[in-house]
């Protein structure tokens, strides 16, 4: 239903153009939650951004590709044409739940607004939906929250009422932008589970941001990891833990922290830093801070290639295999010997 | 609220007290005296009579005690010069001070946030150049100046507006003939406040427009005129209130000038009579019934910001 194609979006700055997202590709299913994942500055909120046309209040531009929605091209649309399909058809949560929520109106107001307007409901019709969204997101005593002002609740409470105003028109397609980063383990616990709830019992099809590849692996049916604002690697979940294509995929996974690991030991990092927007090294992106990178990897930039199910966006894909399994044959066979 | 405002009582009355006894002890100690015993053709004896008469000839500390106990009572003495009541002098006046600076504050916030919106929504590009260019230029040109140029202008060289006065007023009192008299200090008195509501609104509005809440409210499908006027300006509008609260000092005083300007029968051009004169009383009516206005309108600043922002409501 999401179709984004060799999608260029960038800043007008001091020093010339900047793309901050430079020929993304992906697509998202009816129903199908997708996660994008990367670290900071790998341009996934700018392509989130991008989809709800946001990014040209931000000072950005969509300079050229596609994004089509249910057979229809965004990029084209006027502005007025996308208003009626944001919060109706296409609706965002944010990553700053605190300040998210404009402080001068009451949770009530901010439903409401975006209740009506999609939606022909009087305001005492509106206010009963609110009402039902407050319940379906999991607040206690609605009726209260409903006259209480976003300072008035804690920073769980004001994402479940985000996610309340996200879901007002019933949209198909929810882009939640790194909902649970500002908030605590426990609260992030329960706003996944709402998601995974909503996902199931909604049918929407969902694009989750987040630098979290946990937190990737909890919800998602895809995993699209981005770097540099270029897509590295795309692939089902499982796939992509059970067998990563991508060396930067392979350092991803490796950073999270196992429960097998000894008490003391050093988790694996990659070494170096994404590079700045205005200072993208020729050929891979990734090459500078890549094991295996070679010469190729320094010159040319490698395309998304299909292989099988999942694409990729590297060079050395078998040789990298190779060396994987290389590496999980050596690890086994002391435990075989013994 | 009831705390608050026993609180805000509390600090007013501190702040009367010293405000009071500082002007007090400078007119005693300015040079010269009231008119009669200024005048050159009294005698030594005629001065001395006078002195006697207004009571100056007690020490200063007792007499800043008596003032305060009468004025408890309601009684802010009798003008020096004037031997009329000194309450009633300023409710002479006061109407038209108030007149004045009530219709000043209206135009200016509302101009200065019209002009402030626009110039932050046109950031960077000519229209806010020019406000900016224009805000520098009122605030730093001296109003005197400005208006008596106002002056030669409109009244001297066009024959649009009268040069002073307040206008025909009681049963003569005609609309046109009241706005024309009241055109010219309105817009000299608010190039004291308005170029700084205009600059505030600008970077209140800037600030607030880069808020998260306003991209949420574009997600949410807001048309654009209501992300502006309703999400934007309604948070960019809370700080202003309380600068309005911070200006209304300064547009007493800028008052005084544009008055003596404009011949505006009102308290600024008192005072400078008061003062010339060495009228003590007048001088202490004016300056407390001055301080009364300014804590007024400040607690009427501070009580509709907590009623604005749903933040401070609870801390009130």
């Amino acid at each position: 239903m999401l179709k984004v194609d060799r999608l260029v979006t960038g800043y007008r700055g001091k020093e010339g153009f900047v793309r901050a997202v430079d020929g993304v590709s992906f697509d998202i299913e009816k129903g199908e939650t997708v996660c994008i994942v990367g670290e900071s500055g790998s341009g996934k909120s700018v392509t989130s951004m991008s989809v709800m046309r946001l990014v040209e209040f931000e000072n950005g531009e969509i300079v050229s590709g596609s994004i089509e929605y249910m057979g229809e091209e965004l990029t084209t649309k006027s502005n007025e044409e996308m208003r009626k399909l944001r919060g109706a058809e296409i609706s965002m949560i944010f990553q700053e739940p605190l300040t998210a929520l404009n402080p001068v109106f009451t949770v009530g107001q901010q439903i409401v607004e975006a209740i009506r307007y999609h939606q022909p409901l009087s305001k005492k019709q509106a206010m009963d939906r609110a009402e039902e969204l407050l319940t379906m997101v999991g607040l206690s005593e609605p009726k209260t929250r409903l006259k209480q002002y976003p300072h008035e609740l804690s920073g769980g409470m004001r994402q479940r009422v985000m996610i309340a105003i996200a879901l007002a028109s019933k949209p198909k397609l929810l882009i939640a932008d790194e909902p649970t980063t500002a908030l605590d383990v426990t609260i992030e616990a329960q706003i996944l589970e709402l998601l995974r709830k909503l996902r199931d019992e909604e049918e929407m099809s969902i694009m989750l941001i987040t630098h979290d590849i946990g937190v990737a692996a909890e919800l998602s049916h895809r995993i699209i990891i981005m770097y540099a604002g270029k897509v590295m690697e795309i692939a089902k979940t499982e796939d992509l833990f059970d067998q990563p294509h991508h060396p930067y995929t392979k350092g991803l996974l490796e950073s999270i922290p196992k429960m097998s690991g000894a008490r003391g030991e050093l988790l694996p990092t990659i070494e170096g830093t994404i590079p700045g927007l205005n200072q993208m090294p020729e050929g891979c992106r990734f090459a500078p801070r890549c094991p295996l990178a070679t010469k190729k990897c320094h010159e040319e930039e490698p395309p998304l290639e299909r292989k099988c199910s999942r694409q990729v966006a590297c060079w050395h894909v078998e040789e990298f295999l190779a060396s994987q399994r290389e590496a999980s044959e050596r690890k086994e066979d002391p435990v075989e010997s013994t | 609220m009831v705390r608050f405002l026993l609180n805000r009582f509390g600090q007013s009355i501190i702040l009367l007290f010293i405000v009071t006894v500082i002007t007090f002890f400078l007119i005693n100690l300015a040079p010269g005296g009231p008119n009669g015993v200024m005048r050159m053709d009294a005698s030594p004896e005629e001065r001395q009579a006078m002195i006697e008469r207004l009571g100056l000839d007690e020490p200063v500390i007792i007499r800043y005690f008596e003032w305060v106990g009468s004025a408890l009572q309601g009684d802010l003495g009798t003008s020096f010069n004037s031997s009329e009541a000194v309450v009633q002098r300023i409710a002479d006046r006061l109407p038209y001070t108030i007149e004045l600076t009530v219709f000043t504050i209206i135009f200016s916030v509302a101009a200065g946030i019209i002009l402030g919106v626009m110039s932050a929504l046109k950031r960077g590009k000519a229209t806010d150049h020019v406000i900016n260019f224009s805000s520098v230029i009122g605030l730093s040109v001296p109003s005197f100046w400005l208006g008596l140029m106002l002056i030669l202008l409109f009244s001297v060289e066009l024959g649009w507006l009268p040069s002073s006065g307040v206008g025909p007023r009681g049963a003569d009192f005609e609309f046109g003939g009241w706005l024309s008299h009241l055109a010219m200090p309105v817009l000299i008195l608010s190039t004291t406040v308005l170029p700084n509501i205009v600059r505030f609104t600008r970077s209140s509005m800037l600030e607030v427009i880069s808020q998260n809440y306003i991209r949420t409210a574009r997600s949410k499908g807001a048309k654009e005129f209501v992300v502006l006027y309703v999400h934007s300006l309604r948070n960019a509008l809370i700080p202003i209130i309380s600068i309005i609260g911070v200006l209304i000092p300064r547009l007493l005083s800028g008052a005084v000038i544009t008055e003596a300007i404009f011949g505006w029968t009102g308290i600024g051009t008192l005072i400078i009579e008061a003062a010339n004169g060495r009228d003590y009383p007048l001088i202490m009516g004016i300056t407390v019934v001055i301080t009364l206005v300014v804590i007024v309108s400040n607690l009427v600043v501070d009580v509709v910001y907590s009623q604005v922002d749903p933040r401070v409501k609870n801390l009130a």
